[in-house]
């Protein structure tokens, strides 16, 4: 087994890196992404934190992606290639990959894998997730003060608990400030179809949205929103070039520290596997500079929601929270633990759907 | 009240699949079935929208994404016509050879934006681009000329007898080049429409199976422009309208269900048209995905 | 202006048959060659990754025979379904709800597992697929809907389906309300033949399976009359064959087929249900099937060429990071040179010059 992983490495980066023989062996750093890196969304912002590592290990690295990789069989096959390459860290960025990294991983026990976003880990799997919701707080708080028809739309990808958990996050703070806010939500049953996110904008708009927020990759409704002269807030990227005038904010992955502090983990020896769930505060979440929409007011109060939550002071789920039937799920005086949230399967009160 | 913003997104939804379903229906006529429409639109789409970005010329774009069109389908035609290949797995491997190639080409304009389409107002309920209005006036024109010149009647001949179109004088591959390259410029066309006009960007894959639903369309419509419009307006109509019930919040079904909608009604609706009296008058051109040769 | 006249060979000959397709897909490497330079890649390490690599390590092998398996499988069932002219385009559709129900047959033992698991689990994925494409076979047959378009259609419907099933009943109550199902207990999994490999029985099968197929297409009457409905459907129910039947053995075979390829890819190397069972498996079989000239024993190199362009494109991002984008190209060159390669086997082409004498000319492939 171990002779084959020899072979292959050296077959690997004879066939691949010239360059490899000369340093002093980089280290070998990879990034599996599952859509393309064109998709200015959830892929792209995992290779803008590939070249921010680049610009700041610069040789002592040499990084490497693959994208458009399918979950199961191909996933596994990608992972074991790099691994058997000689790669020493892999980031396996979508959670559809966890088990086919938790397998890779076994059979080389010598490399390091860093799962995006999942719940499993093992001595060399280590797992990391961002709190999104903080900063749905922070865009339901600007929605209803901005918006004059009490009635935000949602372009939501799939019922799952990432997506519902958003959903309510954004709801909850809308209805701190306007108890009377509504939103509107669509399942279009797609990470990424511009068009059917464009038409899913548009009805959303046609029955009275004037705020749009979405979980899907495209940038299609921030372009509807801009064309059809209403307000939204960007997903995983900064799209205000989409929207110069419709964007209010954006919610932006910001993997960059935590790839760079991974990474130096490695190379000085100290790495450990490991679980982080981050926030603002760690500096993995941020939010696109606000946009011409965004008036002082709104700004102050959307930095207070901010800067709450980055302090503690306030939780997204706070207490009281009630869903759709009116049934309390959260009790006043309480916040809802991660493990619930991670399970999240109730739309708050607000939500029409 | 929302009914006129419903049909206009429905018309905007309805409009690729429209425009390349139309085109394919004349390849089909003339006896060519062409699988190669996906990535014959994703090439239309990625070239048209490259054009217009550095042009900032619309008409170049849409003029761009349907020579993009052109070009696939004389790569398709090459294969199958004078050499003959298998037209269903020539097909399906332009439209993994199209599928890649747009990635490529795209590489350099993913996260940029062009200007929409103008629209052009119409009287009535009509305010949309002018690929809308093509697409519309494809119907009767093709109808037209299918039914009634000279030219569409020996069209049809080669689709439903090769060997007798020829023996009658006709150049069967000669027309049948013809059908196919029209049949990619309506595919590039559509794809520009995605693009330019629909969602004015570029991202890899964002025609998101639209080809295939155009290829189904042309069966669905029974090879008859009229029909093959009035099903694209349907199939965009079943997936917009359950956007807007969703939306309303009046209907509970699972996200699913809803999205599978249109594909059952097509095979149901294939299915009542198909075993009724009408069976005959329906059937797929005779020849259609049979090679010719005129050997001596 | 010389003229050219097409010529049929009175018989493809042995030669130009067994030179076509390695000659075409050299031409097609040397079109990705140009490609590669073109794009700013070195020519030497790129091929080697993407055309060398896979075959120098055991573990490359059986990536490739891993990734050749379901195809094969897949194809077998569609050179069947071709030759009698049947167009089943939707096997994807089956290939998926043989994975679902196959995978349900495994979640329904609970954690516990059971020996006679496996065993249901691979007659439930035939049984899945073959269901699957019973409705196209019904549909033709009773309403004479176009096999095409119901298959194609079904094909969504089954990905939504499984979709549905992983989002609702399926999915793993542990599982953080991620669309997966439980990992399969290992009674419900296929083993693993070698060792440090992928490669289970269920590979083996798909590989070996054509060569059954050859026999039974070649020997059987059943296998006759399918010929017969793809050469003269007039000459073949005047022989006494029912068409009916054809279409309906036809259509359950090749859904069976690939409801079994769907199960050997959940029971193996995918390990359980995830929302999306297929990358096109379906869709890319008809090329392999056509690759391989509808022939049984034509498909298993065909499906081990189309193999080689996932794994190696794989292995060139992975080597020297030629783009994803390249590798579509390269995949579609490959598929494309064989097809256009076909014609020269059956064909050739004279040049009629003024003089009376033709001269004979083969154009080299």
């Amino acid at each position: 087994m171990h002779s084959r992983r020899a072979l292959l490495a050296t077959a690997a980066s004879i066939a691949a890196l010239p360059r490899a023989a000369r340093a002093a062996d980089p280290l070998k750093v990879a990034f599996v992404y599952t859509g393309p890196i064109g998709d200015l969304g959830y892929s792209y912002q995992w290779d803008q934190a590939r070249l921010a590592l680049d610009q700041a290990l610069g040789p002592r690295i040499a990084t490497r992606y693959v994208e458009n990789v399918p979950e199961g069989p191909d996933c596994e096959r990608v992972l074991r290639d790099l691994a058997g390459a000689g790669t020493g860290l892999i980031f396996s960025t979508s959670f559809g990959f966890m088990n086919s990294a938790l397998k890779a991983a076994r059979q080389f026990p010598g490399t390091k894998f860093e799962q995006g976003t999942g719940y499993k880990t093992v001595s060399n799997v280590a797992e990391v997730n961002i709190r999104w919701y903080e900063a749905r707080a922070v865009c339901g708080t600007i929605a209803a003060m901005t918006s004059k028809s009490g009635i935000c739309g949602y372009v939501a990808p799939y019922p799952i608990p990432e997506v519902i958990m958003g959903v309510n996050a954004f709801t909850i703070a809308a209805r701190r400030v306007n108890p009377a806010f509504k939103v509107r939500l669509i399942w279009v049953n797609t990470w990424f179809d511009p068009g059917r996110e464009a038409d899913a904008a548009k009805s959303l708009i046609d029955q009275g949205a004037d705020i749009l927020a979405t979980h899907t990759d495209s940038p299609a409704v921030m372009q509807t929103a801009q064309a059809r002269g209403i307000h939204a807030f960007g997903q995983s990227s900064d799209q205000a070039r989409f929207g110069p005038a419709a964007q209010l904010t954006a919610i932006v992955d910001h993997w960059d520290p935590y790839v760079i502090a991974r990474t130096k983990a490695v190379l000085d020896g100290g790495w450990t596997t490991g679980s982080l769930w981050a926030g603002f505060r760690d500096g993995l979440l941020v939010l696109a500079p606000y946009g011409p929409a965004v008036t002082p007011p709104v700004r102050a109060a959307a930095e207070a929601v901010r800067t709450g939550i980055v302090s503690g002071a306030q939780h997204p789920f706070a207490g009281p929270v009630r869903d759709q039937a009116g049934t309390v799920r959260i009790a006043a005086g309480e916040t809802a633990p991660d493990a619930d949230l991670l399970r999240m399967s109730w739309f708050a009160e607000g939500v029409a759907s | 009240m929302m009914l006129v913003p419903l049909l206009a997104t429905v018309m905007t939804a309805a409009t690729p699949l429209a425009l390349a379903a139309l085109g394919e229906l004349v390849t089909e006529r003339a006896g060519v079935l062409n699988l190669g429409v996906e990535g014959t639109m994703l090439v239309g789409a990625v070239v048209g929208f490259a054009v217009m970005a550095s042009t900032g010329s619309h008409t170049l774009g849409v003029l761009a994404g349907c020579a993009a069109g052109i070009a696939m389908s004389a790569l398709f035609a090459a294969l199958t016509l004078p050499l003959a290949a298998n037209q269903v797995a020539t097909g399906l491997a332009l439209t993994v050879f199209g599928t890649g190639l747009s990635a490529l080409l795209g590489q350099h304009y993913t996260g940029r934006t062009v200007a929409p389409l103008p629209r052009l107002p119409l009287p009535g309920l009509l305010h949309q681009d002018v690929l809308v209005y093509a697409s519309l006036a494809a119907a009767p024109l093709l109808a037209a000329f299918l039914q009634r010149t000279r030219a569409g009647l020996v069209l049809r001949a080669v689709g439903e007898n090769a060997e007798a179109a020829h023996q009658l004088g006709t150049r069967v591959l000669r027309l049948r080049l013809a059908a196919v390259l029209f049949g990619g410029a309506m595919s590039g066309l559509g794809g520009a429409y995605l693009s330019l006009a629909y969602t004015p960007l570029w991202a890899e894959g964002m025609t998101a199976g639209r080809g295939w639903i155009a290829l189904a369309l042309t069966v669905f419509g029974a090879w008859r422009p009229w029909r093959v419009l009035g099903g694209a307006y349907l199939f965009g109509g079943i997936e917009v309208g359950g956007l807007y019930l969703q939306g309303s919040g009046a209907l509970h079904v699972p996200p699913q269900l809803l999205a599978a909608i249109p594909y059952l009604a097509t095979v149901v609706v294939l299915a009542w048209v198909s075993a009724g009296g009408a069976a005959r008058r329906l059937a797929a051109p005779a020849a259609l995905g049979k090679p010719f040769r005129a050997l001596g | 202006m010389p003229e050219f006249r097409l010529e049929r060979r009175a018989a493809a000959p042995a030669w130009a048959t067994a030179l076509a397709a390695p000659a075409s897909a050299l031409l097609a490497i040397a079109a990705a060659s140009i490609l590669f330079v073109a794009l700013g890649y070195p020519a030497g390490p790129t091929l080697h990754a993407f055309f060398v690599e896979p075959f120098e390590t055991l573990n490359g092998v059986s990536e490739l025979a891993l990734k050749a398996s379901p195809l094969i499988l897949i194809a077998l069932g569609l050179v069947a379904c071709f030759r009698a002219n049947v167009w089943n385009i939707g096997a994807d559709g089956q290939f998926t709800v043989g994975a679902l129900c196959a995978g349900a047959v495994a979640l329904a033992f609970g954690d516990a597992g059971s020996p006679a698991a496996l065993p249901l689990m691979v007659a439930g994925g035939i049984a899945g697929g073959a269901a699957w494409a019973a409705i196209p076979a019904v549909l033709r047959t009773r309403c004479n809907a176009s096999e095409i378009l119901v298959s194609l259609m079904l094909t969504y419907v089954a990905g939504l389906l499984l979709t549905a099933m992983v989002f609702g009943p399926l999915r793993d109550p542990q599982g953080y309300g991620i669309p997966q199902s439980r990992m399969f207990a290992d009674d419900e999994a296929l083993p693993v033949l070698f060792g440090g490999t992928r490669i289970t029985l269920g590979t083996a099968i798909g590989l070996l399976l054509p060569l059954a197929g050859a026999f039974w297409l070649r020997r059987s009457v059943a296998g006759f009359a399918i010929r017969a409905f793809g050469a003269s459907p007039a000459a073949a129910r005047f022989a006494g064959f029912s068409e009916p039947r054809t279409v309906w053995l036809v259509l359950l075979l090749s859904g069976g087929l690939a409801g079994l390829a769907g199960c050997f890819e959940v029971a193996g190397p995918i390990g359980q249900l995830i929302p999306a069972v297929s990358p096109g498996y379906g869709f890319t079989a008809i090329i392999v099937a056509f690759l391989g000239r509808l022939d049984p024993i034509g498909i298993i190199p065909a499906g081990l060429l189309v193999a080689l362009s996932y794994v190696g494109g794989d292995l060139a991002q992975v080597g020297v990071g030629l783009p994803r984008a390249a590798t579509g190209i390269v995949q579609g060159m490959l598929l494309l040179f064989p097809l256009a390669s076909e014609f020269f086997v059956r064909y050739r082409l004279r040049r009629i010059v003024a003089s009376p004498v033709v001269s004979a000319q083969v154009v080299p492939t």
